[in-house]
């Protein structure tokens, strides 16, 4: 599918929306459209599951007349429904307020250059090859020890994409993207207790996924480890989150200096631009145009060009994290961040894994968080969670039905050490973070 | 006009696909042996509109459209779907669906329409039973109201979705099932703030009914006094407390207590694999005897109810729970057949881009013999939560959590005073066993309820009376 022909249909379909949005009479108009396919096969106690072919294609649009906006979207590209689409948009458009801030972004803000991000990277392997896989990754789990006990199963998933983007100021560019991953749940069980848990591997490049083996041994391991896990009584002490879950809070920091919060005043960093609120050597920036990498991408969700940069300098906040409207509401520039950020990074330290279990000492380690319990109006946390306890630098026993407790601006500041154990499966790239002091519940 | 040529209508109308298209599709899926499959059509319109800062900010409408095709043999299951509703399509879905199964020759027999069964709410299109200027003047007025509410109140948002969903399955014995279903949904939130400190309240409802709904009673307005009130409420709360307490739980939405600790292990995908804590457990008892959960699909108009399941069986109250013994679990076709027992009208699925699995309605907990005030009295010390946000169970270890949004310490039988940032963490099959006492006050939640298991989400219902239960950790700050 990812020929130049194809790629010129679709661009083609956005260019015919946008005149369709003109003709109609809107005074400023932005489409996009993406079209993806995918092959996603589970295997179950050694033998094929499902097996599920992914076509999905949609269409929206954003209509601007004067300074009120509708917009429109729709799973059916033909001409009918392109209409059909439009005209819904400008309908709502006679609807809307006003809104001095509505509208596409400042053409000098509008990507003009299309790094080669290396982000397509076809995967051809058919049902069979695809079910040899996903058995291969679970049989590693299932021959792992005689604890594991039952399996959910393994899947070997991949999908290729094409997005294109287009708006009336004479923006109209595609981005081909690939995505590939394979993933093993199983359970284990040992006297009453039984625990289940999983691991995955993603990637743009199949080639760099981990094998299916790795992966189906380092689900089995990461289930037994949580065998017979206990409670705990209440107690204060250093948490050291685990990088899978690390990368969660700072997902709250983009969460409180994001524009849409900001202009709405429900974070618990209102005016927090230039000042310090983390230790003075945690440095966070965004790298755009990583080759390869999951969060890469040349323009944002508006066409507004991306660009490395930094967020926090030695603990300063330097930036917030912008779309087109929110910064208009704020009275800033778009940072490039309609639709988010792209490989969000806290620079490691240097200790392993092992050291910050040293450093930490007596304390607990969380490898899991359950349940949604971040206030991003006043920053109070306290989650459901999962790990183990540790005594002097050492794991003593698996803990679970725990929550941690605290608020978000203290533990910032309290960070003491970021690992170099960085977690590359996501959009935000961080090492496991210490924090010195959370609240524990349990028992 | 009957429900099947409704929904033919609104789905095939616009394409070229006939009922002998169908049939050839299925004959294809057919070609091979297999247990089960399904063609399923889908066209769902929605709108939503946001209003904030004092303007209508956001209106959107969307159309989806497609079909998803499927067989099964054993436990093994072949999945497509395309949104091109087209014959060539359709039918080398079916083809790459087959490769799941690889020899042999199944007979089949011609589609035949079955319409008998019940319907829990009319198909009426909710985007069309208000004008958009209407609309809009709702929004404005619920604004404005909320505004005067009190002076602390800085923000208010509002948001009000509407959906039109069409779908028509056919599957393997020639039946051909169809629903309507419209749902509609109204939220505000605001922001309040004083002396330095912000909080914000929320709250909201809706059902498978027309906005009318909103407009009886002044229902709209009422969710923005209660999102202020509660708002209110945070500004003035303590730290919550830490440990293991007694826990009475409020009537209503905190039925999600139910729905994560309880309903998701009760699956029957979950208890056919045994991967369930549950599993393996019918006829033992799981609860105190004052406990009876059912899953309960046919309540009329309700945001999780459907008339028939995404597979076209006929929804049913299930009894889950009687009396503290574990009855039986929720079913689709798949499990229910593996398993030998019938299926529940349970398999659902978020569109025809994913696959069917055990998912609940409505589930609920029955009322039980005593008023809500002796049961806030019975404690001494412990706290009480009137309503949650979100909540998240692993089925496997049986840990759930949730987080309150508005609860209140008890002292000496009394609401004292009120806690922010509270957690519940417990195990579900160990929950319900520390049911001490049950109210007289079953209420069901406003209609606000989205369920997610494996990247799909679904609408549903939760209920319960007032709950007393000896015993569950609270995880706050004020170790």
């Amino acid at each position: 599918m990812q020929n130049h022909e194809e790629i010129n249909h679709l661009e083609a379909i956005v260019q015919t929306i946008l005149d369709t949005a003109k003709k109609q009479g809107a005074t400023a108009a932005e489409a996009g459209l993406n079209v993806e396919n995918g092959l996603s096969i589970t295997a179950r106690l050694g033998e094929a599951e499902t097996i599920e072919h992914h076509r999905d294609q949609g269409l929206g649009v954003t209509v601007y007349f004067g300074q009120c906006k509708g917009s429109a979207s729709s799973t059916d590209l033909s001409e009918d429904s392109i209409i059909e689409t439009v005209s819904a948009a400008c309908s709502f458009a006679r609807f809307t307020s006003e809104d001095v801030y509505a509208g596409l972004p400042s053409q000098e803000l509008l990507a003009t250059q299309f790094p080669a991000l290396d982000l397509y990277h076809p995967w051809s392997f058919d049902v069979d090859q695809g079910i040899a896989l996903a058995i291969e990754c679970e049989q590693a789990a299932r021959d792992f020890h005689p604890d594991i006990s039952n399996s959910e199963g393994a899947t070997v998933s991949s999908h290729q994409g094409i997005r294109v983007l287009g708006n009336s100021l004479g923006f109209l560019h595609s981005m081909n993207s690939t995505r590939h991953s394979i993933s093993c749940s199983v359970l284990a069980r040992r006297g009453e207790s039984m625990q289940r848990d999983y691991w995955y591997s993603v990637d743009r490049n199949a080639g760099k996924l981990e094998s299916a083996k790795a992966i189906g041994e380092k689900a089995a391991s990461r289930t037994l480890q949580r065998l017979q896990a206990r409670s705990l009584t209440p107690r204060h002490c250093p948490v050291l989150f685990a990088a899978e879950v690390a990368s969660g809070l700072i997902g709250s920091l983009i969460g409180a200096i994001s524009g849409g919060n900001l202009y709405r005043k429900s974070s618990f960093l209102l005016d927090a631009l230039d000042t310090r609120i983390f230790p003075d050597f945690v440095h966070i920036h965004e790298q755009p145009h990583l080759p390869g990498a999951l969060g890469s991408a040349a323009y944002d969700g508006e066409g507004v060009a991306t660009r490395a940069r930094d967020i926090v300098v030695e603990g300063v906040l330097q930036s917030y994290i912008l779309s087109t409207y929110s910064a208009r509401k704020l009275g800033m520039q778009s940072t490039g961040n309609a639709g988010g950020v792209h490989n969000l990074t806290l620079d490691s330290g240097t200790n392993d894994w092992q050291a910050l279990l040293k450093q930490m000492d007596t304390g607990l380690l969380i490898t899991e968080l359950m349940g949604q319990g971040v206030n991003m109006v006043t920053g109070d946390y306290s989650r459901g969670a999962a790990g183990f306890w540790v005594e002097q630098g050492e794991i003593q026993y698996p803990v679970e039905e725990i929550t941690i407790a605290g608020n978000l601006k203290a533990m910032f500041k309290s960070i003491v050490a970021v690992g170099n154990d960085v977690d590359y499966r996501g959009n935000i790239r961080t090492g496991s973070i210490l924090i010195e002091r959370m609240a524990i519940a349990g028992e | 006009m009957d429900i099947i040529k409704q929904a033919k209508q609104s789905i095939l109308a616009s394409t070229a696909l006939s009922d002998h298209d169908i049939d050839r599709i299925m004959s294809s899926l057919l070609s091979v042996p297999v247990d089960a499959a399904d063609i399923y059509f889908q066209s769902s319109h929605f709108e939503s509109w946001v209003m904030e800062g004092g303007l209508i900010k956001e209106g959107n409408h969307g159309i989806e459209r497609g079909a998803g095709v499927r067989a099964v043999v054993g436990d093994k299951t072949g999945f497509a779907y395309s949104d091109r509703i087209e014959l060539p399509v359709l039918l080398e879905a079916a083809d790459n669906v087959k490769a799941i199964i690889r020899q042999g020759q199944n007979t089949r027999t011609a589609l035949t329409h079955s319409n008998r069964w019940p319907q829990y709410y009319s198909s009426v299109n909710p985007l069309k039973s208000l004008a958009d200027r209407q609309k809009v003047e709702l929004l404005h007025k619920i604004d404005r109201e909320t505004r005067q509410l009190d002076s602390r109140v800085e923000e208010v948002i509002i948001s009000l979705t509407g959906v039109h969903d069409s779908i028509l399955v056919a599957n393997q014995d020639g039946a051909l099932a169809a629903d309507i279903r419209p749902l509609v949904r109204l939220n505000v939130s605001v922001i309040v703030a004083a002396d330095g400190r912000r909080e914000r309240g929320s709250m909201g409802g809706g059902g498978r009914c027309d906005y009318q709904c909103f407009l009886d009673q002044d229902l709209a307005l009422d969710y923005g006094r209660e999102a202020v009130r509660q708002a209110l409420v945070n500004l003035e709360a303590v730290d919550a407390p830490a440990g293991n307490m007694t826990v009475v739980l409020g009537p209503g939405w905190p039925g999600i207590l139910l729905h994560e600790a309880i309903g998701h292990g009760l699956e029957g995908d979950f208890n056919r694999k045994g991967t369930s804590a549950f599993s393996g457990r019918v006829g033992e008892r799981v609860a105190s005897e004052l406990c009876t959960v059912v899953d309960d699909g046919t309540l009329p108009g309700r945001r999780g109810s459907l008339s028939i399941d995404d597979e076209g069986t006929p929804t049913e109250q299930t009894v889950l729970i009687e009396n503290g013994v574990l009855k039986g679990y929720m079913q689709d076709k798949l499990n229910a057949r593996l398993m030998g027992v019938e299926p529940t009208g349970n398999g659902r699925r978020e569109s025809y881009a994913h696959l069917p699995m055990p998912r609940m309605t409505n589930t609920y907990m029955l009322s039980g013999h005593h008023e809500p005030e002796e049961i806030i009295k019975s404690v001494k010390k412990g706290l009480y939560a009137k309503n949650f946000g979100g909540g998240q169970v692993d089925i496997t270890s049986g840990k759930f959590v949730f987080s309150a949004c508005e609860a209140y310490l008890i002292e000496d039988g009394e609401l004292t005073r009120p806690v922010k940032g509270a957690t519940l963490i417990g195990n579900g099959p160990d929950v319900l066993t520390r049911v001490s006492m049950v109210g007289n006050d079953l209420a069901l939640d406003g209609g606000v309820g989205t369920c997610g298991k494996d990247g799909q989400s679904v609408p549903v219902g939760v209920g319960q009376p007032t709950l007393k239960i000896d015993g569950l950790t609270v995880g706050g700050t004020g170790v």
